[in-house]
């Protein structure tokens, strides 16, 4: 043949085989395949659990859940026993819960990250921050038990809504802290150079260019915290909420209960109609829970507009 | 082996350098770096990568303190005054020593807000929509964003957007414009256009430019820095100042082998 070399390369190349390049490309996309299905089916048993649990509880708790359950207070009699005394006790402690650890939790978050230099000190903060994270919850319920209702009794008044607040939002702290300092690491450097060449203050550049921007991520980490936090039951067992109280809390210093004691509570008696109102319990739960992220989520997306 | 330029005192000159070194750590960046920068004018700051520059330029509106480790050694003068002095305030001198970045980074708010910041922070007492048509139209950007004030900074493009910086540079009334290769993120057009500005602001401002793009410095520049880079004993690199003169002779007719060398393209 008389065809020169550029030629030739070219005509190689198109032909099927080419001899450095094994293309393979349906081993490829087999490997696609397996690694999406994969994934798909890692999706679909999350999914799967999740309904299995609603359908169950709806099952059992559907029967018995009406307005009179959700305004009643508990009683020995299962057909009259009510959430209400439970639900506004959930409701204050959460209240509490949100006033101390939102500002506190992002003060420190933006202490650490945008204040404190890289020193001996905010290392060691950094690794105790962690630690705390995984501490278990009842040792925060001993605690608040030594602090909040013996030491700081005259302040707290014992066994009360602002105890049990101020025990959930230290335990929710650390998270707390963790997301905010990730939210603000993730703000991009060149903004903070921009207000600070524009002759701005650390401050001026974190409260009108910084936060803003984190805020999405901060508010993300802060519905993880507080969905955890209404959940928790070890620690406000061991801080002494009461299981049975026919009132609803008055104020910051009332002895008060919350709705996953009450469900434990139920949960834990050998009668079947208790369990069905449990499941009551559970439901409104999830749905005062689902109100709350529904809160968060839509102040997120507030901010996720303003900064977009 | 700089020249002085002999009509301009130390008190007239925008900065006096003198013998300038900069460190990371232990680490030497650039070092004995002598310059008079004079006013209203451009300034060009060549050299190949990691000749220290960039470094040299944020010495200028003390951006270094803010990297932790930084130090600076030698002295730098605004008008006589020693701009590292303890009474010198650096949030105050950012206000006089405005800067625009490489990436253009317009603040995530509306365009009318990205101008009015700077402003707003620093205690403008004047009318606050003047001040943002003014700034703009000094940009050169009015025209084209007059229409949607309120929408975000980053729904323009890429050389509006850095326009958007230089405006809200220069709605905060500095004396000079620090700009470390603006254009670099950009289209030649919306280089064209900043070039352009450039020449403008010049009137009124000093600018002090850092720019990998050879052609933008015989272009824009009045005076030009060739920096270079050497290797250490160590295996690092350390930037030092080559030459300084005019832009037509560093261009033209320059003294030194490296920068002949550098200009024509022989390296860097």
């Amino acid at each position: 043949m008389t065809v020169n070399p550029t030629q030739d390369a070219f005509q190689t190349s198109s032909e099927a085989k080419t001899p450095n390049f094994i293309q393979n490309l349906s081993g490829r996309y087999r490997a696609d395949a397996i690694f999406q299905s994969l994934a798909w089916a890692s999706v679909g048993i999350a999914l799967l659990i999740l309904a299995w649990l609603l359908l169950d509880i709806l099952i059992d708790g559907i029967p018995t859940l009406n307005w009179n359950f959700i305004v009643s207070f508990p009683s020995r009699r299962p057909e009259q026993a009510g959430i209400w005394a439970a639900l506004t006790g959930t409701v204050w402690v959460m209240v509490v819960v949100a006033v101390v650890s939102f500002p506190v939790g992002v003060g420190a978050g933006i202490y650490l990250e945008e204040f404190s230099g890289d020193n001996w000190f905010s290392r060691f903060v950094e690794i105790n921050i962690s630690n705390l994270a995984g501490v278990p919850s009842i040792i925060y319920g001993l605690l608040g038990l030594a602090a909040f209702v013996y030491l700081l009794q005259p302040l707290t008044g014992g066994r009360s809504v602002l105890t049990g607040g101020l025990t959930l939002a230290l335990l929710i702290l650390p998270i707390i802290i963790v997301a905010t300092r990730e939210a603000l690491r993730a703000v991009p450097d060149s903004i903070r150079l921009a207000g600070f060449a524009l002759g701005a203050t650390t401050w001026q550049v974190v409260w009108s260019h910084v936060l803003p921007s984190a805020m999405p991520g901060i508010l993300t980490g802060v519905i993880l915290a507080l969905s955890r936090a209404i959940g928790e039951t070890a620690p406000l067992i061991a801080i002494g909420a009461l299981t049975f109280i026919p009132f609803a809390p008055e104020g910051l210093r009332s002895p008060f209960t919350v709705m996953p004691i009450q469900v434990y509570n139920w949960v834990s008696r050998p009668q079947k109609e208790f369990h069905d109102i449990a499941a009551s319990g559970i439901i409104v739960l999830l749905v005062l829970l689902l109100a709350m992220n529904a809160i968060a989520i839509y102040l997120r997306n507030r901010f996720q507009k303003q900064s977009g | 082996m700089v020249p002085n330029s002999p009509t301009q005192t130390a008190t007239s000159l925008t900065f006096k350098v003198e013998n300038v070194s900069v460190y990371y750590g232990s680490t030497l960046a650039v070092r004995d770096v002598f310059l008079d920068i004079p006013q209203r004018e451009i300034i060009g700051f060549i050299g190949p990568s990691g000749c220290g520059k960039s470094t040299i330029l944020r010495c200028f509106n003390r951006m270094n303190d803010l990297i932790p480790g930084a130090k600076m050694t030698g002295q730098i003068t605004n008008h006589g005054v020693d701009i590292y002095d303890r009474t010198i305030d650096p949030v105050e001198l950012r206000r006089r020593i405005g800067m625009v970045f490489q990436k253009p980074n317009p603040f995530p708010k509306s365009i009318y807000d990205n101008i009015a910041f700077g402003a707003k922070i620093n205690g403008y007492q004047g009318n606050m929509d003047e001040l943002v048509e003014q700034s703009l139209r000094g940009a050169a950007l009015w025209d084209e964003v007059k229409d949607k004030l309120k929408e975000s900074g980053l729904s323009l493009s890429g050389g509006q957007q850095q326009r958007l910086c230089i405006a809200r540079a220069i709605a905060i009334e500095p004396e000079v414009i620090l700009m470390d290769e603006p254009c670099s993120a950009l289209d030649p057009i919306s280089t064209l256009k900043v070039e352009e500005l450039m020449q403008q602001l010049k009137e009124n401002y000093t600018i002090i430019i850092v720019t990998h793009n050879m052609q933008q410095a015989s272009r824009v520049s009045d005076r030009t820095a060739f920096f270079n880079a050497e290797a250490t004993e160590s295996g690092g690199k350390v930037g030092y100042l080559v030459e300084y003169d005019e832009t037509s002779k560093i261009f033209s007719n320059p003294k030194e082998e490296r920068t002949r060398d550098y200009v024509s393209g022989r390296f860097g």
